[in-house]
């Protein structure tokens, strides 16, 4: 072989801490290393045409680049190999940057680090063979799960680019928390109100199927080719004849059902509609609090429904679909108020979720918009909102900052003044945060028009005192202790992933971070991909996000799949298993091990058993190889010879150091 | 062998092996890395796919043929970008590790840990930990003992 080694500098990233020149040198030394020097930015136009020019010149046919990490530039690089003739797996990385300069501190220990690295793929590089990826046809079909704002975004742009755009939604309506909230900051205006015509639109869109109170059952396959089961849970109405007439919640008699749309803020009825503007405006029934399934008695419903919907016998039922693309736009949850105690939350009813506090604002809530404390109904004369309940707190385990809750509480003190203008307003904060577009004015208005008292400090406890609450606090900037009397306490609770986004995750195969947020494939260049090819993220469901962010990134993904789609045709990755007929005994261990089922078992014309891979089935983990006794079954570009190289040359290099 | 200058390196550093699966762990350093959180440099990483593919004997081979510890590092249970592969790792590891005393390798030489591909503090921790037990074992014996065993276990996978 001839093997050309590119040792990058970047700048000073990596030349600060490890001496390139003497790496290069080193390298120079190497078996089957015709070429070995180091260059300031491997990855520059320049950088990138000298790996060029030395393959043509020198007639390398292997090419390691000693820099940063493959996961970010070993696609640039396999493209700059293939511009100059050679197969774009005959090439390899060794990361001196992530793993070499910015962790280790002594510059000679860190050049002997990644001369090492650069020897192992050097040693890796000589046992690789060219691959070709073989192309399949997409299937141009998407699949949005969570119809919050970001997937009914990211659903209508697909829609409008042509695409048949399949949506799962968990609840019995789409809108997300967007449907919930009165007003939106920074404007004030009505949310339900720029939010329902795109309801509507999703609704009725002719490329968008929407599958309300379903979820995903579970998802195989692979980029362009996703087989998905979708679990329709049982409503107990057949939505086909449902008209959302309304009939049956005005006489349903079980009026003491949880209201989940209303943050559990009041009572609803056991079949209803969860809101006027909900898409799809149909009714379900809540079998935990229906008369039929408690008691065997009533049947109200079916009684006066005029198009006979009401089927109790009804069941869930799974559905299967075929797509090419996902986004996963599943939003996220306020954590539990009952974890924070210490400020009353689920032992006082006047204490309340900044999300209930909306419902209660709201002209379509259970108050009709009348401020009401919860305990007694009176209207509250004094409201104190506290921030970052759960966020920035490290004796919760939770540094992170729910991103949206500054905002939303100068909003509901704003709201608060306009609903009872003689009430006072008091914020708890710890620092504030506005960095949107006419975010920090907001602040202002609620403090300098709206008159709300802002209190930097914490508060220590929250506690009956004479028919109110007394929230007590430090006042950070005075100095002091303080305590304001409260009729209402509403908690800026935490944002935490959605509920369930684990299971969904290991489902869809991504990953999430310590709070259950989905990973994105790269913190700033590649925000909307996952590590798992063809399903992308929007929204929330990737972090704390508000309505404008979220909206951004549903287009944002929606981009992604039109891009994707853009082509007929994608190829597929060749580092996929493969089997040696020869070795194999036809055990079939591998086909009972492959968690993808992409192993087949295929007769022989000698008429013995065989393995065989499936390979735009197997997605290239190789557990199959570790799993084989006969070593029949190597995973392509991650071999036994492969991984051993490097094993044996560390070993063997670690044995001529070592005394002896 | 050294390559700087003909001379040692200035602290002895122990000879440490780490296979990282590309998804999680290999990101993981990636994010410790990006973070700077300082690591002692003993460590060398092979990247693998997933950690389903570390075939036991790797582990077996590197630590008789002069290694003096070998980390394995995947995705957290239930999120492996392959479904399971950790899950197989999990098994097989922790039925090597058993296994070592009887071939005679001390088994705190060898570990198994999870590290997602946010947790670069984790990483950090994690290597620093396992190098300093690492030191505090020594060097190998194995590798004076085994010279010729490590051959053979060489030849035979
Ligand atoms: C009290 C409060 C006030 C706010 N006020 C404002 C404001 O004034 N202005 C502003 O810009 N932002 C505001 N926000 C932030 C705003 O709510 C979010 O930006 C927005 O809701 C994010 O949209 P999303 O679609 O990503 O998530 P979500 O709105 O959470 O929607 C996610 C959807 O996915 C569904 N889902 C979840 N899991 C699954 C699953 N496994 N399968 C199928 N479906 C699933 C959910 O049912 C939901 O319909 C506020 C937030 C709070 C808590
Ligand atoms: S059966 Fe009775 S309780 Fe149940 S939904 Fe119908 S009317 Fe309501």
């Amino acid at each position: 072989m001839r093997i050309g080694v590119f040792v990058c500098h970047c700048g000073t990233n990596i030349a600060g801490t490890v001496d390139c020149a003497a790496v290069a040198a080193a390298a120079q030394q190497f078996p089957e290393v015709v070429l070995a020097v180091d260059t300031p930015y491997a990855c520059s136009e320049p950088g990138q045409r000298a790996i060029i020019e030395a393959i043509e010149q020198k007639g390398l046919n292997g090419v390691v680049v000693a820099s940063c990490t493959p996961r970010m530039h070993e696609a640039t690089f396999r493209r700059t190999v293939e511009r100059a003739g050679l197969n774009r797996y005959m090439f390899e990385m060794a990361n001196i940057r992530e793993h070499v300069s910015w962790v280790g501190r002594d510059k000679k220990l860190n050049t002997f680090k990644a001369t090492d690295l650069v020897r192992i793929a050097v040693e890796k590089l000589r046992y690789n063979r060219p691959l070709t990826a073989k192309s399949f046809a997409v299937n141009k079909r998407v699949l949005v799960i969570g119809a919050g704002v970001a997937g009914i975004q990211a659903a209508l742009d697909c829609a409008d680019g042509g695409l048949e755009t399949i949506v799962v939604e968990r609840t019995s309506t789409v809108g997300g928390k967007m449907a919930k909230l009165d007003k939106t900051f920074p404007t004030v205006d009505c949310s339900v109100c720029v939010l329902g015509p795109k309801m509507v639109d999703l609704a009725q869109h002719r490329k968008i199927k929407l599958y309300a109170m379903s979820e995903i059952a579970d998802l195989s396959g692979y980029v362009g080719n996703f087989e998905v089961s979708i679990r329709r849970k049982a409503t107990y109405v057949d939505w086909n004849k449902c008209t959302g007439c309304g009939l049956c919640a005005d006489k349903c008699p079980s009026r003491k059902a949880p209201d989940h749309f209303n943050e559990l803020v009041g009572r609803t009825t056991a079949i209803s509609i969860p809101f006027p503007q909900a898409i799809p405006k149909k009714a379900s029934i809540d079998a935990s609090s229906c008369l039929h399934f408690l008691k065997d008695r009533c049947g109200v419903c079916a009684k006066v429904c005029p198009v006979e919907a009401i089927d109790f016998e009804q069941q869930d039922e799974v559905v299967k679909e075929s797509v090419g693309a996902v986004v996963v736009a599943t939003g996220f949850d306020l954590l539990d108020i009952r974890r924070f105690g210490q400020y009353g939350g689920g032992r006082f009813p006047d204490v309340v979720t900044s999300l209930q506090y909306e419902r209660m604002l709201s002209a379509s809530g259970p108050t009709g918009g009348h401020l009401k404390c919860p305990s007694d109904g009176r209207e509250p004369k004094s409201v104190v909102f506290i921030s970052c309940v759960g966020s920035r707190d490290r004796s919760m385990d939770r540094a992170i900052c729910s991103g949206f809750c500054c905002m939303y509480t100068a909003k509901q003190a704003i709201l608060t003044k306009s609903h009872v203008p003689d009430c006072e307003t008091h914020v708890f904060y710890m620092d504030i945060r506005a960095p949107g577009k006419g975010y920090d004015e907001f602040i202002r208005r609620a403090q300098e028009e709206y008159r709300t008292n802002y209190v930097r400090g914490r508060v220590s406890s929250v506690y009956p005192k004479n028919g109110r609450l007394a929230v007590r606090g430090a006042d950070t900037l005075l100095g002091t202790q303080t305590e304001v009397m409260a009729d209402l306490v509403v908690l800026a609770v935490g944002a935490g992933a959605a509920e369930g986004s684990r299971d969904l995750a290991e489902k869809l195969r991504i990953s999430y971070d310590a709070y259950g947020f989905f990973m994105e494939s790269h913190p700033k260049l590649k925000p909307v991909e996952t590590n798992t090819a063809g399903v992308f993220l929007a929204g929330a469901c990737q972090g704390p996000k508000d309505i404008p962010a979220s909206v951004a990134m549903g287009s944002a993904a929606a981009g992604k799949v039109m891009a994707l789609f853009s082509k007929e045709r994608l190829e597929s990755d060749p580092q996929v298993a493969q089997v040696n007929a020869v070795r194999c005994v036809g055990c079939l261990k591998c086909l009972r091990t492959c968690p993808f089922g992409a192993i087949q078992e295929v007769q022989a014309r000698d008429g013995s058993t065989k393995a065989q891979v499936i390979e735009s089935v197997c997605q290239g983990c190789g557990v199959c190889t570790v799993t084989c006794t006969d070593r029949a079954i190597e995973l392509q570009h991650f071999t036994d010879n492969q991984l051993l190289a490097e094993v044996n040359y560390l070993c063997r290099s670690w044995m001529e150091k070592s005394p002896a | 062998m050294s390559v700087v200058d003909g001379k040692e390196p200035s602290v002895k550093e122990l000879r440490i092996i780490g296979f990282l699966c590309n998804w999680c762990s290999y990101g993981g350093a990636d994010t410790a890395g990006v973070s700077r959180f300082s690591q002692p440099t003993d460590l060398r990483i092979i990247r693998v796919p997933c950690s389903g593919r570390v075939t036991p004997l790797f582990v077996v081979k590197a630590l008789m043929s002069g290694a003096d510890g070998v980390l394995v590092s995947g995705c957290h249970p239930r999120d492996c970008h392959y479904s399971e592969g950790n899950l197989y790792a999990r098994r097989r590891l922790e039925v090597l590790k058993r296994f070592l005393p009887t071939l005679g390798i001390e088994p705190e030489r060898f570990e198994y840990i999870w590290v997602s591909a946010s947790e670069g503090e984790r990483w950090q921790t994690s290597v620093t930990a396992f190098t300093e037990r690492i030191h505090a074992l020594g060097p190998s014996p194995a590798v004076k003992v085994n010279r010729y065993d490590a051959r053979l276990v060489a030849g035979g996978l």
